[in-house]
């Protein structure tokens, strides 16, 4: 079954431009729908494998917040990456996506024009909504110097165009915000596992006020998400009910035996409400929500081609964050985060946890793994995963599979799944 | 014996090495003349679709600012409300020593795929996003551009890339890259509205006030404007092609009476007719093959010499752009082969089917093509006739472009059908009248050799008709566009603003000074119903002097300008039949009655006048932008051009002398008609080449007839310029015929085709001289053409005549 409305074309002439060129954007996930492009193999997939010189690398240092909430345009990929599961009145399982992308074209020049046309930076935006009957998806591009795109830490505001996540009624600056520069109050808080529990900041704890620039909380607890597209769009309220948490060791994620890591934290505990406003009608929905925060400037070894990730919010609670990266050459990497309730993550390295593709689907023409299962013995989770609407492809610039998935097995639940690199055949 | 028979047919072309050259260089001219017509065509319809499905950069919507260029903050604001916009700057800036470069400055990442020419390389594979994006930047020109710029671009511009998508004299590059060549940092001129947006957005009005929204140029308005100019290359295609035939079938006409010999001994040995048919048939097809590949070939040199100036006349008349180089397309020249083929098989058909009836026995006399009896030729010019009163017709009963070219080709072709017959008449006119004997002899010769010579001389009047025609429409054309001209740039000077502060300038200036000011805006609007412009005027008394009206309705200044009345150009007046006193639609809600009517050669839109206050109170984009200057009595107008540059911030590319644009436009106008004048020639040239091998074929067979004069004591010699003097008489004969013939058609181009192609109507004018070159030309051609023969029959011996009375007839 093909997706009822077909995808937008994407800008073939950015799409193969970039393909061909591997700088790009990603969520480390995307290449190009180019009909019969290989996968780039030579270079892993959208070229985050490539050569980062000139860019920062990852290190373990204190993540800062709100400081890390917004750009570090000295790493060459970012991304603010929401998903939301939600239920209409009908109780029908929905997805939501709204995803901004930074991309570095070449290191900053500390001497060059903060604003201008000529910045090097490219933004990139996808929002979707996946129905159990249709996957609506859309994209935005914008340059970095002018204002069009940007992120601002607190209060907090990232945006593309009109496609906004947002602190509720945050005026965006005139401009995009100088890239890289501390804040004006000097806050932020180092992240460590100085207070407990360990790996999580507590935000909105009453004994901890100051850290950001809201009242009491992070510069996250209280967002809105809005997108729109010709056929679509959603303006959903979320509210965090938890603490951010950071993946990996304190927000080091390693990604490859060699070593290569991102920076990585997010904040699983949205509650979300809204409406999404479909070609159908509006529908008023609830569910729950993840933010995921990513950067890095070589993310993925050279022979790993494509990745599947999942998010996972289970029925006790808990929460599971997992990926797999499929490589050429030798057994996939994969990595978890286990996340109680109260937000203590449990990080799981390579091994630990276990995905198994247990049906395809024929989507865009490929066979993409439509169901999972996920293991991870350190937990006693033994799930499966089914895609609500196995055709939640992103048929954009970058394409992928991106939707939300239903959980069955030791745990009930729902959560998203994501798959890249399945190339054409 | 197929083998044998084939070989002893392929001798005649050993022998006569000659004919078989003219029969290909016939052949191989007729498709070439046929294939460049059909090569520019096909190279300037492509680059249409193109346009069309790119919809370019000027067929959306944009919003502007009037009289003021936008910021990079319009652009975010919008952006930020949804509104997906993209940005647009342009300018030109001088460069070395050469004419200046316009630049256009789009943003690469959001500007509509659609809108930046298709195929332009560095946008595709292989650029990387960094050096596009970033400075220095990277800039796309045509290749003579490219070459030019790598030498003489100043510091700092982008890292230039021949493209040939890019349209000649254009600069294209990001907006980043363009802001710093046009040191114009932060400006926008327009965004672009693109065409998919999102469900919900805020009005306009709301998120940018004091921003107009422009309409785009209409899609599909310049295949439209275009069309008949197309159409007009091809009926001059298809003109040469014909022409090119007659040739063709003269020398296989040719060639197949001199081998009726060796048919016969064919047939008698016991070949078959249809192999035989067959043999001859393969010959033909090889030929035409050759013939045609050649001809395609030199089509596409011929084309290739002619697209820059018929690109060039594209732009200059309708704003299309052509790329100046040609591609090479498959299709056509394939196309080009197969009219090779086809052409060749119609010229040879009559040859063939003689062939297939010939009679084994039969003596195989040489003999004039079969004579055509009277009743023959008054058959022929019946349907002439026919033709002549179907083409008068065709105007009457049908209008448009078809019914003018149906004119035309009913004219062309009845009056050729009729020359015959005409001529004959002629003759035997010529021969009631005369008394001495030879005289006799040459008029009852002359008649005698008409329907050999008929074809050839059908195809010099169809050329001389062709040429007398189209230099009349030309010559009338430019008399009064010149005329024209000096009547409407009646200002001294002409002056464009980029900003509303320099328009400020020039009107401090003209003040300063006491030079009459001129200012007009211009709008792009939907004239009764079709695009157009709208050009607002301010009350000058220079108008009522010299705007040149074709018929106007009482006090019609004083009401333009009061707002109450507008006017409208003869091709808007003609399309939508309009005449002073009538309303004209100039927009939703908005008519005004016409005053007058103008003429408006050289622009293929509608376009009407109102006074400037009455489009703005309508308009509020339209702020006028161009301006003319009237010198005040005793400032010469280079004094006023230099104090004008040097007193405010224009540039020197900004103001054009009165002189300068006359020139520019008369330069446009000789460039429309280069093309018509070559194919002109280059038809009248390929007459000529028809009537030298109707005349080598006669020659030939001639030798029985001109065996008993040479007997009773006519030398060779006096025979020989009896027969230069006769093609000299039929030559002038035909031209007597071409010259009202030629005069019907230029007045079908100019009252007919014209008015359906270009919405203009000209006054006709004569020129004797003209015709008195071309009879002498024509008259020249026959006389070279009959020389090769003549210098034959003068050197041939005697023993050959003397031969005619001994071989067995």
């Amino acid at each position: 079954m093909r997706p009822r409305r077909p995808a937008p074309p994407p800008p073939a002439s950015f799409c193969s431009k970039y393909a061909s060129r591997r700088s790009v954007l990603a969520h480390g996930l995307a290449f190009c729908t180019v009909p019969g492009a290989a996968p780039l193999a030579a270079q892993g997939f959208a070229g985050l494998g490539t050569e980062a010189s000139g860019y920062a690398a990852p290190d373990r240092s204190p993540l800062v917040f709100p400081r890390d909430h917004g750009a570090h345009p000295a790493f060459r990929i970012e991304w603010w990456y929401l998903t939301a599961n939600l239920t209409d009145a009908a109780g029908r399982d929905l997805g939501l996506q709204w995803t901004l992308f930074r991309s570095a074209l070449r290191p900053p020049d500390p001497g060059a024009a903060e604003a201008s046309w000529q910045v090097p930076q490219i933004w990139l935006a996808h929002a979707a909504v996946t129905t159990p009957e249709r996957h609506l998806a859309a994209e935005r591009f914008a340059r970095g110097g002018v204002g069009q795109a940007g992120v601002r830490p607190a209060p907090f505001a990232a945006w593309l165009d009109e496609w906004r996540l947002a602190a509720p009624g945050a005026d965006l600056p005139p401009r995009a915000p100088t890239p890289g520069t501390p804040l004006a109050d000097g806050s932020g808080r180092a992240a460590t596992a100085s207070s407990a529990p360990p790996g999580a900041t507590s935000t909105g704890a009453a004994d901890d006020p100051g850290t950001t620039g809201t009242s009491g909380g992070d510069a996250l607890d209280r967002l809105t998400v809005a997108a729109s597209a010709e056929d679509f769009a959603y303006d959903v309220a979320l509210t965090a009910e938890g603490p951010l948490v950071l993946q990996g060791e304190a927000g080091y994620s390693v990604k490859s035996p060699e070593g290569q890591a991102s920076r990585y934290y997010s904040q699983p505990f949205y509650r979300a409400e809204g409406v999404l406003r479909l070609p159908e009608g509006d529908i008023a929905v609830t569910g729950r929500a993840w933010l995921d925060r990513e950067w890095s400037s070589q993310p993925l070894a050279d022979t790993q081609d494509g990745w599947d990730w999942i998010s996972l919010h289970l029925d006790t609670g808990e929460k599971l964050m997992g990926f797999r990266l499929r490589d050429r050459a030798r057994a996939p990497f994969t990595s978890a985060t286990h996340i109680a309730p109260d937000g203590t993550p449990t990080p799981y390295s390579d091994g630990a946890l276990t995905l198994t593709p247990l049906r395809t689907a024929r989507v865009a023409g490929r066979d993409v793994p439509v169901r999972w299962r996920a293991e991870l013995p350190a937990q006693g989770i033994d799930v499966t995963l089914s895609a609500v609407n196995p055709q939640a492809w992103m048929g954009l610039a970058f394409a992928y599979w991106e939707g939300p998935v239903r959980i069955e097995g030791s745990h009930a639940g729902r959560g998203y799944l994501e798959m890249t690199g399945y190339a054409v055949e | 014996m197929t083998r044998t028979a084939l070989a002893a047919l392929l001798s005649h072309w050993r022998r006569r090495p000659g004919q078989l050259a003219t029969l290909l260089m016939g052949l191989a001219l007729a498709t070439a003349l046929w294939s460049a017509v059909q090569a520019i065509n096909a190279e300037a319809r492509a680059s249409y679709d193109r346009a069309a499905g790119e919809l370019g950069l000027s067929g959306l919507d944009a919003l502007v600012r009037p009289g003021e260029p936008l910021a990079v903050v319009d652009f975010v604001a919008l952006r930020r409300a949804g509104w997906l916009v993209s940005p647009v700057l342009e300018g030109r800036v001088a460069v070395g020593a050469g004419p200046p470069v316009s630049v256009l400055g789009v943003d690469f990442l959001s500007a509509p795929p659609g809108a930046l020419p298709a195929g332009l390389a560095g946008l595709g594979e292989g650029e990387e996003p960094a050096l596009l994006f970033t400075a220095p930047g990277v800039a796309f020109a045509a290749p003579a551009l490219a070459e030019r710029l790598r030498q003489a671009a100043p510091a700092g511009w982008p890292e230039i890339r021949a493209d040939a998508a890019v349209p000649p004299g254009q600069v294209l590059t990001d907006i980043g890259a363009a802001e710093r060549m046009l040191a114009r940092p932060g400006e926008i001129d327009r965004l672009l509205i693109l065409p998919d947006q999102p469900r919900a957005r805020p009005p306009l009005a709301e998120v940018a006030p004091g921003l107009v929204r422009e309409a785009g140029r209409e899609q599909g308005e310049i295949a439209r404007l275009t069309s008949s100019f197309h159409l007009n290359l091809t009926a001059f295609g298809l003109l040469s092609f014909a022409v090119g035939l007659f040739i063709v079938h003269g020398a296989i006409g040719l060639a197949v009476e001199q081998r009726r010999g060796t048919v016969r001994t064919l047939r008698a040995l016991g070949l078959p007719t249809a192999r035989l048919v067959a043999l001859l048939l393969a010959e033909v097809v090889v030929l035409a093959l050759v013939a045609g590949a050649a001809g395609v070939a030199l089509g596409y040199v011929i084309a290739a010499a002619l697209l820059p100036d018929v690109a060039a006349t594209l732009r200059g008349l309708y704003g299309a752009s052509v790329p100046g180089v040609l591609s090479f397309d498959p299709g056509w020249a394939a196309a080009g082969l197969a009219m090779a083929l086809a052409g060749a098989l119609v010229a040879a058909g009559q040859g063939l089917w003689r062939v297939a009836r010939l009679p084994v026995l039969e003596a195989a006399r040489p003999r004039a093509w079969a004579t055509v009896s009277g009743r023959a030729l008054r058959r022929q010019a019946g349907a002439g006739a026919v033709l002549l009163v179907a083409g008068i017709a065709a105007p009457l009963v049908a209008g448009g472009l078809g019914a003018g070219f149906a004119l035309l080709a009913g004219l062309l072709l009845g009056a050729a059908l009729t020359l015959p017959l005409a001529l004959s008449a002629a003759l035997a006119l010529g021969a009631a009248r005369a008394r001495r004997p030879l005289t006799q002899w040459f008029w009852a010769d002359t008649r005698q050799q008409l329907p050999g010579l008929s074809l050839a001389l059908m195809a010099l009047m169809l050329a001389l008709a062709a040429n007398i025609g189209v230099s009349t429409m030309v010559g009338s054309f430019r008399l009064t566009f010149t005329g024209w001209l000096d009547q409407r740039l009646a200002a001294d000077l002409y002056a464009r603003a980029g900003s509303g502060a320099e328009a400020e300038a020039i009107r401090g200036f003209a003040e300063a000074r006491g030079a009459g000011l001129l200012p007009t805006a211009e709008v792009e609007a939907r004239l009764d119903g079709a695009p157009g412009t709208i050009r607002g005027i301010t009350d000058h008394p220079l108008y009522a002097r010299s705007w040149p009206l074709l018929s106007s309705a009482p006090e019609v200044w004083t009401r333009v300008a009061r707002g109450e009345a507008a006017l409208v150009n003869e091709q808007l007046a003609r399309r939508a039949g309009l005449a002073p006193g009538d309303p004209v639609g100039l927009g939703p809600g908005w008519a005004l009655p016409i005053a007058g009517i103008y003429s408006d050669y050289g622009n293929p839109r509608g376009e009407a006048m109102v006074a400037l206050p009455a489009l703005q109170a309508r308009f509020p984009q339209a702020v006028a932008r161009d301006f003319g200057l009237v010198a005040p009595a005793g400032t010469g107008a280079d004094a006023l051009r230099a104090a004008l540059v040097a007193e405010t911030p224009l540039t020197e590319g900004a103001v054009i002398d009165q002189a300068h644009v006359k020139q520019i436009s008369l330069a446009v106008f000789e460039r429309t008609f280069a093309v018509t004048g070559a194919l002109n020639v280059l038809t009248l040239a390929v007459a000529g080449v028809a009537m030298l091998t109707a005349l080598l074929t006669l020659a030939t067979m001639r030798l029985p007839q001109l065996a008993p004069v040479w007997a009773l004591g006519l030398t060779r010699a006096r025979l020989g310029r009896l027969d230069m003097a006769r093609s000299s008489l039929l030559a002038a004969l035909t031209f007597a015929a071409a010259l009202p013939l030629g005069l019907a058609v230029a007045w079908a181009l100019l009252a007919v085709v014209n008015v359906e192609a270009f919405g203009w109507r000209l006054p006709m004018h004569l020129f004797p001289r003209d015709w008195a070159v071309l009879l002498a030309l024509s008259v020249a051609a026959a006389l070279l053409a009959a020389l090769v023969p003549a210098r034959r029959l003068a050197r041939t011996p005697p023993a050959a005549f003397l031969k005619v009375f001994a071989d067995e007839r």
